[in-house]
């Protein structure tokens, strides 16, 4: 089972991303902001994925896409925004900072898990 | 897997009302006309999450009532939309429609769409009018056919760039993604790819052309897949219109051989992510103990629903517990070998373990600590407000915001508070022309201060107002009866009749601070709180009405009491004062009980003991002592065995620990381990006086009478 890194600065949200995918049989990590984020990235090893949602104090994480690729460790992690845009300039906007794809908020936990499937394969 | 959403509930609604509370203040220091984006960007921030939970929660109707909400928010941040007074107004008026919204569904009961949609209408007005500079008018985009062939053959040619790998997007993933959809033949092109020496690892060089067969297939699907990659890749998809059936039953194999068909090295080189795959499965050791890490870090999440602490005060609580296991393990050292010369370490190693007890009872009890910010943040709204409400220009200033107070007295303070800021700019401040006229300032000024003096917390609201008019009060006063005509009274004393039941000076009503009914329930909210409430005022300068609150409900300084064989505590704010009885100024009264001359005052006695239910209570008071109690404004004189010490208790819940006794507030534990009751001043008074009215047992009867 992987590693996800959860990011979001909604608990709500950080629970109920991390409760499904617990339930699923995956190992979460959790951070509030980009910055922490960051920082749990930079001594965790082995993580599979990461979901960052996008509009977040202190660091954003269009930024924290764009510091995770500097890292040796991520340079090909998939991550994923969480992102409530459904404009294709907004959604490319993590992309073009280095993310792999997106999922549009709201969400279910079912479409979560159904999507992180098909990139953790 | 189904997830219950509802178990996210409760957090969802917490940082949802804490959001709110950051879109009110960040809306309230927002002028018109201002562009600090970095303000805009956090009331922004806030509603985003308010929208994205509520969408994925289940609540629609809030998710759409933000939606607008944030639309004009994000206008305002790039600049496409100015800031306004009506735009803020606007939006703080949807904060409060939100709030109720929110508090609906937390309390399950209906929600008032009436005020949602009629706001949600001024939205869109106001977006249209913005927009007709910038004409941003939504292109609707052609209707996409969607052709679902019952069976369909494409064929896909896939070209990734050289960097797909470096987002994290595996060509592999789409492959099998497709596979999903129907059955696929695959053929790779190696073409582009380097000699063996020269190959980067970190590009890949191969192209697919994959033929996808199967029931159902639709353009839209397939370009589902490649969504993620289509900026970074070269795709063309297009459909065969022949389906052949014998086809479709080999190209399983064909997809399997063509996989082997890739030179081994390629396919480990081009697809790094298997490698690091293999990695995790080697570190799954550590993998289960975070897991069971973040297993732990939920939980405590959950229980921070009723309190949250700083790591700091938890930090510096472990570290205290060390400095006492220390000590601890020092003593018990020093007992195993002891004698007389180590006397002296002894008595140090104690007076250490005493100080570390303290410090850590008190750092225990800041726990309960929030800074009084919590309660004085709702007041830049509210002046806002009934500034407009009342026409009138006020300026509010917050002092002492991080003064830190027990939650429970925090969350009971709220309203007494509300009530004397009303109370202040409602009747003490004047008009602007009024101000003029008497040569102040026009702009009105009120404060709220919060501090700490002599093991309490002082709270004022302070305004350079009116003042109250003493002979106004003191008429009022002699009309309700309160006090005779020819009474001399200090002008502090006839301020503070303004919080008796009912009292009010006002002639004009008005709806902002009622009719006069209230001081006197803040007098009893705060009282209720263990707290005093008073006022100063000069005519002409302003009032100042001060709260002074205990610490914490959890710790009281008491007055010990003996009374038969027991001790008992009575909290030393309710005691006004502590007296010898005289025999001679005890007067028996009509209708039976009896009353203390005490002064100009007559006050009701009753003999605890007898309340208490002690058999055998000593009819002779002469010389004992007595304490003069006050709850709701009457007064009672408690006689008392004797008068122990004066000292902090801890009160421990008696309910809980073992049931309600009328009387009796809560229980601590003494120095020397025994129990000691707490008494219950409120109801004791209460009782006293009706003892004293049906003539029953407990109240003193005085045998011989003595009329003064």
């Amino acid at each position: 089972m992987a590693t996800i890194l959860a990011v979001d600065d909604s608990a709500s949200m950080r629970q109920m991303v991390s409760f499904t995918l617990q339930g699923a049989g995956h190992t979460v990590l959790e951070a509030e902001d980009g910055k922490l984020a960051l920082a749990l990235a930079e001594k965790s090893r082995g993580v599979d994925l990461v979901l960052s949602d996008v509009n977040m104090p202190n660091m954003n994480g269009i930024d924290l896409v764009k510091s995770l690729r500097n890292l040796d460790a991520y340079k090909f992690t998939p991550i994923l925004m969480l992102t409530t845009e459904t404009t294709k300039d907004k959604k490319m906007e993590g992309k073009s900072a280095g993310a792999s794809g997106w999922i549009v908020k709201p969400f279910n936990p079912e479409q979560l898990l159904s999507t992180i499937n098909k990139v953790l394969g | 897997m189904t997830v219950d959403l509802t178990q996210f509930h409760d957090v969802f609604f917490e940082e949802s009302f804490e959001g709110l509370e950051i879109m009110e203040s960040g809306l309230l220091n927002l002028s018109a006309g201002c562009d600090d984006v970095e303000s805009i960007n956090d009331i922004f921030r806030a509603a985003h999450s308010i929208k994205g939970g509520a969408g994925t929660f289940g609540f629609n109707k809030v998710s759409e009532f933000t939606h607008d909400l944030e639309t004009l928010l994000d206008q305002m941040r790039d600049g496409r939309s100015p800031v306004t007074d009506e735009s803020v107004e606007l939006l703080l008026l949807s904060v409060d429609c939100l709030k109720d919204m929110l508090k609906a569904l937390v309390d399950k009961s209906e929600i008032d769409y009436g005020a949602a949609s009629a706001l949600t209408g001024k939205f869109k007005n106001l977006l249209k009018r913005n927009n007709q500079h910038s004409i941003a008018v939504p292109v609707n985009e052609a209707p996409k056919v969607t052709k679902t062939n019952l069976n369909s053959k494409w064929i896909i040619e896939f070209k990734p760039h050289a960097h797909v790998l470096q987002t994290g997007n595996e060509p592999y993933r789409i492959i099998r993604e497709l596979n999903t959809l129907g059955e696929i033949d695959v053929v790779v092109d190696l073409s582009d790819l380097h000699p063996y020496a020269e190959i980067e690892p970190t590009e890949c060089h191969l192209s697919w052309t994959i033929t996808l067969s199967g029931f159902g297939l639709s353009r839209e699907k397939i370009d589902e897949i490649f969504e993620w990659v289509a900026d970074e890749s070269d795709i063309t998809i297009c459909e065969e219109i022949r389906a052949s059936s014998e086809y479709v039953e080999n190209n399983q194999m064909a997809f399997e051989s063509d996989l082997h068909k890739l030179p081994p090295g390629s396919v480990n080189e081009s697809l790094p992510a298997l490698n690091d795959q293999v990695e995790t499965a080697a570190e799954s050791k550590v993998t289960e103990l975070k897991k069971s890490d973040s297993k732990k870090s939920i939980s405590q999440r959950t229980e921070s629903k009723s309190i949250r602490v700083s790591i700091d005060k938890v930090d510096s609580l472990i570290n205290m517990v060390g400095e006492m296991v220390i000590t601890q393990s020092m003593l018990c050292a020093l007992s195993k070998n002891f004698s007389v010369e180590k006397l002296e370490i002894l008595v140090s190693g104690l007076a250490e373990l005493e100080a570390s007890t303290r410090e850590l009872q008190e750092n225990v009890m800041s726990l309960r600590m929030i800074p009084i910010s919590f309660a004085f943040n709702r007041f830049p709204r509210l002046v806002r407000d009934l500034n407009s409400q009342l026409g009138k220009k006020v300026v509010l200033e917050l002092k002492g915001t991080q003064t830190e107070l027990d939650k429970t007295v925090m969350e009971k303070l709220s309203d007494p508070l509300t009530h004397l800021v009303r109370n202040s700019m409602d009747h003490g401040m004047e008009t602007s022309e009024e101000r003029i006229a008497s040569g102040k300032p026009e702009n009105g000024h009120v404060e709220l201060n919060a501090f700490y003096e002599s093991g309490s917390v002082v709270i004022q609201v302070r305004d350079d107002g009116a003042g109250l008019n003493v002979e106004k009060i003191r008429a009022k006063a002699i009309k309700s009866n309160l006090m005779d005509e020819n009474d001399v009274y200090s002008d502090e004393e006839i301020q503070n009749f303004i919080f008796r039941p009912g009292f009010s000076t006002a002639e004009k009503l008005s709806d902002v601070s009622g009719r006069g009914v209230g001081l006197d329930v803040v007098t009893q909210n705060i009282k209720a709180l263990k707290g005093t409430l008073d006022v100063k005022s000069i005519a002409g300068e302003g009032s100042v009405f001060t709260i002074r609150l205990p610490l914490t409900l959890a710790i009281l300084d008491g007055q010990l009491l003996q009374i038969g064989n027991g001790v008992y505590i009575v909290p030393l704010v309710s005691i006004i004062e502590s007296l010898q009885i005289d025999e001679n100024n005890i007067n028996r009264v009509a209708g039976g009980g009896s009353v203390y001359r005490l002064r100009d005052e007559n006050i009701t006695i009753a003999q605890l003991d007898g309340l208490f239910g002690y058999k055998g209570c000593s009819l002779n008071l002469h010389k004992k002592m007595m304490i003069v109690v006050e709850s709701n404004g009457k007064k009672v004189g408690l006689v008392v065995d004797e008068l122990l010490s004066q000292q902090q208790v801890v009160i421990k819940s008696l309910e809980t620990n073992y049931g309600y006794v009328d009387g009796i507030s809560g229980a601590t534990i003494l120095g020397d381990g025994t129990v000691a009751l707490i008494c219950d001043i409120h109801v004791l008074v209460d009782r006293a006086l009706t003892n004293c009215q049906q003539h029953q047992g407990g109240v003193y009867e005085c045998k011989s009478e003595r009329v003064a």
